[in-house]
């Protein structure tokens, strides 16, 4: 028994140092992902961005992941990743946020990136895309497809960003057809596949023929072909399996640019910790090919809109706008804020015409 | 020809041989997934057994974590224990673990910022008190209406889901937290924040709540008429009748017991390692908690050992997936793997296998 420990202790001290030995030369790069990379959305996308950094740099980098990570628990995998070597850290969910906080100021040396949230440090960056963007095309493109004039939206949870989301499509929608209507479904996850087939049935059912999503599988995708007369978006990755019909365009995230550049940062010694938040116009954002099933003189104006959108010559947020009570919000011509009172950091209302509540607030 | 033979009685060496050979069985075809999963098998199986507690980098930070990790198993597990040896079945215990939570949290949110060394004895009887409370739902309908407690307590959860949801984004929302939902981090309210007793050992008042559960459960279990009546009624329900138990006083017993201990367990977790009321706090400790139950056969020193070895299988799966890339797909599957085989190796226990050559066929020999 005691020679089987030694010799386990040994293998175990000869994987640990032959680990330190490989970090000298590589830079490790680690990602926390909140669901299993085949979710075929989100954590989906974040992993092609991981791939993209193997790409790039070969035998320069090694990456290492852990998937399905629980938002209350992240502390234990993100320390892990961090005792076995990371120099950077992608953490790649909201949730994650006072946990890549609280690992990182245990290790000053290695260098965190958390996506979507609110709160920097030394050497914690956080980063974002300006999804609102591409919602203002879905909107656009919503608005001119729908005959019952009721649009469906599978709404994560009520934090600004999926709130602004919701605000973009809207007022696009309504911008070219003034009758429609929003039906908002809480599924409170991002990923999971019965609840939000049994939210995409249930807005069907009451009538909407456009579901548009803020959760990342392609159950909506299903339940809409099975309606067989609904149209949907692909969210965060392209769906195109569910293309020409029922997806008709997507929102897909691409994060392949800013892992190379931060990893590049890492490597060269350049690292400082920012705030990042980049649109269509940085690539971003993009806007999944619009198919067929759109008639050509709406994809016409979509791609328009994406291209003022991408140029920065129209906002998303342009007034006159008001608050969904009524109160004013941005004057005629006025463009939304990032920061600040109203700003769209921090956006917990919505906009005028939308018949329904935030929760609990 | 192998036949099964019912035992009179469930064997004894047999119940307490399974859960090992169990997870023997689970090595095995474990391994035998991450072999086909084109991962060395001995490698995943030291990486989950071995690494988290021995391993020179990850054995400091991962071994305080088998502590926080296996204290709410264990503390849970408990209570869960009592009332599945006499027959009542309490599937709930997340719910009550939420309930806990909530409640616990709640009364330390109210005091904040205060630093009274009191609030945090305070938020700990609120948490048993909230999930005693809510066990007793399916205790009270249950003796006045017949209602099943398998079916209410679990139904009951789904509830205490959207409890939570609701509170995160309203009466417990981080009133500094610029919309986003989640209540105030306990780490920066120190009055109410259940840190390591001793530093950088994960030894926190939950892990001492659980520590001190099992040798009340052993007492409880081996020396008090309580005990002997819950053991009882397991084994015989008609001579427990006539031995005067009495039914309704063990079912809210039972119940109560193990939703507090759900509660408390909750409560711990909320003001510890999670830090915070968020709309997905509960991570399903409380149905996990049913497996480590049984893996110890309902039995307090089993269970405490069983805690303890579920908690390996989490840390040691995360690193797994970090260090040699399994997905964590796999690793569920490794963790339901043991279940699979506990319930299946069961039989040993209860039947006796005989080798023995088919009545017909020695006939026709002749």
């Amino acid at each position: 028994m005691r020679v089987l420990k030694s010799l386990l202790a040994t293998a175990a001290l000869a994987t640990g140092l032959a680990g330190a030995a490989m970090a000298e030369d590589k830079t490790k790069v680690g990602f926390i992902y909140v669901g299993p990379v085949g979710d075929g959305g989100w954590t989906y996308e974040h992993d092609q961005g991981r791939k993209a950094v193997e790409a790039a740099f070969g035998d320069k980098v090694e990456t290492v992941y852990v998937e399905s990570v629980s938002e209350s628990n992240a502390e234990g995998p993100i320390t892990q990743m961090a005792l076995s070597g990371a120099d950077l850290i992608f953490t790649t969910s909201f949730g994650f946020m006072d946990a890549t906080l609280a690992v990182a100021e245990k290790f000053p040396n290695v260098k965190f990136e958390h996506a979507t949230g609110y709160k920097q440090s030394d050497n914690v960056s956080v980063y974002s895309a300006r999804f609102y963007e591409g919602r203002a095309v879905q909107g656009h493109i919503a608005g001119k497809m729908t005959k019952s004039n009721i649009i469906g939206y599978i709404a994560s949870f009520p934090i600004p960003e999926v709130i602004r989301g919701i605000n973009s499509a809207y007022i696009h929608a309504k911008k070219v057809n003034p009758d429609v209507q929003f039906k908002i479904i809480w599924a409170y996850t991002w990923f999971d596949p019965a609840k939000e087939a049994d939210a995409a049935k249930a807005l069907i059912e009451q009538g909407a023929d456009v579901i548009l999503q803020h959760t990342d599988s392609t159950a909506p995708q299903a339940a809409a072909k099975e309606a067989g007369n609904v149209i949907t978006f692909g969210q965060a990755s392209d769906m195109s399996d569910y293309a020409p019909f029922p997806r008709v365009s997507s929102i897909i995230d691409d994060w392949a640019p800013y892992y190379v550049a931060r990893t590049k940062a890492v490597m060269d010694g350049t690292w400082e910790s920012v705030s990042t938040w980049d649109g269509i116009g940085a690539g971003m954002v993009g806007i999944g090919d619009i198919s067929d099933a759109v008639p050509a003189d709406v994809k016409a104006e979509a791609e328009a809109l994406r291209d003022a959108l991408a140029s920065g010559e129209y906002h998303a947020f342009t007034g006159p706008l008001n608050k969904q009570d009524g109160s004013a919000w941005l004057a005629d011509g006025e463009t939304a804020s990032d920061y600040g009172d109203d700003g769209l950091a921090g956006m917990g209302f919505y906009v005028e015409g939308i018949e329904a509540e935030i929760p609990s607030n | 020809m192998i036949r099964l033979e019912k035992r009179p009685q469930p064997s004894k060496v047999w119940g307490a041989l399974t859960p090992v050979l169990a997870v023997v069985a689970t090595m095995i075809a474990g391994g035998i997934l991450f072999w086909m999963l084109g991962k060395d098998p001995l490698e995943a199986i030291r990486t989950i057994f071995w690494d988290p507690l021995f391993h020179e980098t990850f054995g400091p930070y991962s071994r305080p974590q088998l502590l926080v990790k296996a204290g709410p198993l264990i503390l849970i597990a408990i209570g869960l224990s009592l009332g599945f040896r006499a027959g009542i079945w309490n599937i709930g215990a997340e719910g009550q673990y939420i309930m806990g939570a909530i409640c616990g949290a709640a009364v330390g949110l109210a005091f904040y910022p205060s630093e009274s060394i009191l609030i945090f004895p305070a938020m700990v009887l609120a948490g048993a008190i909230g999930g005693w409370a809510w066990a007793m739902i399916p205790g009270v309908l249950k003796v006045k209406f017949g209602t099943n407690e398998i079916l209410v307590s679990l139904m009951l959860v789904y509830v205490a889901e959207n409890i939570l949801a609701s509170v995160s984004q309203g009466l417990l929302k981080n009133p500094d937290g610029m919309g986003f939902p989640g209540s105030r981090n306990f780490r920066d309210f120190p009055a109410a924040y259940n840190t390591d007793l001793i530093e950088g050992t994960g030894m926190h008042w939950g892990v001492a709540a659980a520590f001190i559960a099992v040798i009340l459960a052993y007492i409880l279990l081996t020396r008090h008429m309580l005990g002997f009546q819950v053991r009882l009624t397991g084994e015989a329900p008609r001579a427990a009748k006539f031995a005067g138990v009495n039914p309704t006083r063990l079912i809210l017993f039972c119940l109560g017991t193990s939703g507090a201990l759900a509660g408390l367990a909750g409560l711990f977790e909320v003001s510890g390692p999670s830090g915070q009321v968020s709309i997905d706090f509960n991570a399903g400790y409380g149905f996990t908690a049913i497996i480590v139950a049984f893996l110890g056969r309902l039995h307090p020193i089993g269970i405490l050992l069983a805690g303890l070895l579920m908690a390996l299988t989490y840390i040691g799966g995360e690193l797994a997936q970090l260090m040699l890339g399994l997905p964590g797909a796999a690793i569920q599957m490794f963790q339901g793997m043991l279940m699979f085989f506990l319930l299946a190796m069961d039989m040993l226990s209860h039947y006796r296998v005989r080798w023995k050559a088919p009545v017909a066929a020695q006939e026709g020999a002749k």
